[in-house]
């Protein structure tokens, strides 16, 4: 049935996406006088080099899961989510109130106690656009984008009004009690004799988010909500046939999706900064969109593809750091990635399924000569 | 052939400066970015001053992301870059944090003066003493009675310059009316050169005719303004005189560059653990004087500007800090 068999599906085409990204990102620095196998040497060393760099890329890449697992749930039922950055920052309010205002007697409690208020203001965040396709018909392209910008400006309005300590200049909560502070993976590993680096931001929310990526997997395909959502994504009419309701559908995936986005702030609020900051997101929003497009929507894709993403991040950083290529030019490479894995797919897709097919045709006709 | 050798020829370079990082001092520029014409380019300047004169190389970032700070501190620290010079306030909190991590290393951080942290050295400026003399001259200047400010992020280091350029506006004109705005509430604020054009056309409109813009990258838009509308404006930080000559009035120096010159200069040896402020008196605020204003100031200006600068190294004239009970005399925000 499928064009291409499984294999070139899942691995070429992201892999030849990742090629000529990698081709052109290599013109771009070689156009601005640097050396491309010298940057691509410190991108590779920097972020897997060494468990400081691995401490990053995972980091990164546990953003990136939330917010990749966020678009994939969605897709699976033909919605678009773009409000990912949105529902990510009122997660971090989410996270910022719970740490602050409840005294938590240890972090476990804590982070139980996180991630349910982060899903619920993510989820909240995320309901409104839902409600308004399900029972409207707006658009949720239109509304979840301009439900980022209200996110944000809530947020400013919230920091810099409410929340911020008196005479701080930054506009950022204050500090969470200590008592709330994440294991980090060196925490996490040194009881089993695994040295990992101390000043990496990788915490216990990595595991969190495998832990999503698992459940969402058995979500969608092991469970009957899951086989609704996919019919739903498939055919809304014959969803409709079948007895079910497309309200019903819009709403649970968009907030299972919201919910999502917003644990992203365990991560990044709760585990890193430990206090909620005005552009705690930094894009993780729209990244996630990438993620789960070359993830194609699954589970473990989405998994791999934030792995991915996580490394260009924390390359993008050590290039920063250690070369003289100006910062617009590594989101111009970062860019480049994402334009050929997320929106270019087609491209790659295209000629290969052609490929294929001709292959096919060509070793078709044997078989039925045999049974002629 | 030529490609290859180029190639290699960048190999070593890159290995040969990878090698030589050890001991180099590092800057971290703030997110306006290094070209604001600025506070962050008044840094850069004062670490090329001291890469000309000793012939030294210094490690740089320009910061992407807040989760950056941190993370370049710790690799420059990790890297034995010594001493690494921070820019602006907000690094003040990944500071407490990692500093403490790394006691052989040595920081300086500039605009920050409320931490307590043994191997830091923070400096920060008299910006109202600076910013008192700028308003004095705004007044002189001025024919219909009503100067404008323009701030970049609303935070209580910029209500400090408004609130000392406003007291020294009315030590000249105590009916002198003085508009006051802010960019925003958002880092963004520092880097928005288009909503400071319209801020300060808001002005004009009502009456402004000198304008002073503190507020970074955003300045650019305010000068850029003023001289397109044929008013007067004050720059900042950096000498900003040459970008409209004789069309801005001055600048409010604040020497960030030499606060970078000298804590690099002084390289591992740097003294730590202190507040340095920086005012009239040591040369690290005031008003800039040069060809390009010449033309704009008159021998009155120059005799006030004169001695209103030694009134207040001496004491006689008492410049009220915004920061003593977060609220100004001369202004209300």
């Amino acid at each position: 049935m499928d064009v291409m068999p499984k294999w070139a599906e899942v691995i070429l085409v992201p892999l030849i996406s990742l090629l000529l990204a990698a081709i052109l990102s290599a013109l771009v620095i070689l156009a601005i006088g640097e050396d491309p196998v010298a940057a691509v040497k410190l991108m590779v060393t920097g972020a897997l080099g060494s468990t400081y760099g691995w401490g990053y890329t995972l980091y990164y890449a546990t953003n990136f899961m939330f917010t990749g697992l966020a678009v994939a749930i969605a897709f699976h039922a033909r919605l678009f989510n773009i409000g990912g950055e949105g529902q990510a920052m009122l997660g971090g309010l989410g996270v910022a109130l719970a740490c602050l205002y409840i005294p938590w007697p240890h972090w476990t409690l804590a982070l139980l106690g996180a991630i349910v208020m982060a899903a619920l203001f993510g989820a909240f965040w995320a309901a409104i656009p839902a409600w308004l396709q399900a029972k409207r018909g707006s658009h949720i392209v239109i509304t979840t984008i301009m439900f980022n910008f209200i996110a944000a400006s809530l947020l400013n309005y919230v920091l810099v009004n409410l929340l911020r300590p008196k005479g701080q200049m930054d506009p950022a909560t204050a500090r969470f009690p200590d008592v709330v502070h994440l294991p980090t993976l060196h925490e996490l590993l040194a009881p089993f004799g695994i040295a990992f680096s101390k000043s990496a931001p990788a915490n216990v929310s990595l595991l969190v988010a495998v832990l999503a990526c698992f459940l969402l997997w058995v979500l969608i395909w092991r469970t009957r909500l899951g086989y609704e959502i996919r019919a739903y994504g498939h055919s809304e009419s014959a969803a409709k046939y079948a007895g079910i309701s497309p309200t019903r559908i819009i709403m649970i995936t968009m907030i299972i999706s919201g919910a999502l986005a917003g644990m992203m702030a365990i991560n990044n609020v709760m585990g890193e900064a430990e206090r909620l900051v005005l552009n705690s997101t930094e894009g993780a929003g729209f990244i996630g969109i990438a993620v789960a497009l070359m993830g194609r929507s699954h589970p473990l894709g989405v998994f791999i593809a934030a792995i991915l993403f996580g490394f260009l991040y924390q390359g993008g950083a050590e290039l920063a750091l250690w070369t003289s290529i100006p910062r617009e030019l590594i989101v111009v490479i970062q860019a480049l990635v994402i334009l050929f894995t997320g929106a270019l797919d087609n491209m790659v897709r295209m000629p290969l399924e052609k490929i294929f097919l001709a292959r096919r045709r060509r070793q078709a006709p044997k078989p039925e000569r045999k049974e002629a | 052939m030529t490609f290859m050798s180029k190639m290699l020829g960048a190999a070593a370079a890159a290995a040969l400066s990878a090698g030589a990082a050890l001991a180099e001092p590092a800057l971290i520029f703030d997110l306006g970015g290094k070209f604001d014409k600025s506070f962050n380019e008044a840094a850069f300047n004062g670490a090329q001053r001291w890469a000309e004169e000793t012939g030294g190389t210094f490690l740089e970032i320009e910061l992407q992301s807040e989760a950056q700070r941190e993370q370049a501190l710790r690799r420059f620290a990790e890297a034995g870059a010594n001493p690494i010079v921070t820019m602006g306030f907000a690094m003040a909190d990944p500071l407490s944090s990692v500093a403490p991590d790394y006691p052989d290393t040595k920081f300086a951080v500039v605009d920050v003066n409320w931490l307590d942290l043994p191997n830091v050295r923070q400096v920060s400026f008299a910006e109202h003493e600076g910013s008192y003399l700028a308003g004095m001259m705004a007044a002189m200047a001025t024919k219909t009675g009503t100067v404008g400010f323009v701030g970049g992020m609303d935070v209580p280091l910029i209500r400090h310059f408004g609130c000392g350029y406003a007291q020294g506006v009315k030590a000249v004109n105590p009916d002198a009316k003085i508009v006051a705005n802010m960019t925003g509430t958002t880092p963004a604020a520092w880097n928005d050169p288009v909503k400071g054009s319209e801020i300060t056309k808001a002005q004009i409109s009502q009456g402004a005719d000198v304008v002073y813009a503190a507020a970074g990258g955003t300045g650019v838009g305010v000068l850029q303004t003023a001289a397109d509308e044929g008013i007067l404006s004050i720059g900042v930080d950096s000498n900003q005189n040459y970008l409209h000559p004789g069309q801005v009035l001055t600048s409010m120096l604040k020497r960030v560059d030499v606060a970078v010159y000298e804590a690099m200069k002084a390289g591992e040896d740097l003294e730590t653990g202190t507040v340095v402020t920086l005012g009239l008196a040591e040369d690290g605020v005031g008003v800039a004087m040069d060809e390009y204003n010449a033309d704009l100031v008159t021998d009155e200006m120059k005799a006030a500007v004169a001695e209103a600068r030694q009134k207040i190294i001496d004491g006689e004239i008492e410049v009220v800090s915004y920061y003593a009970n977060d609220s100004c005399p001369a202004l209300s925000f």
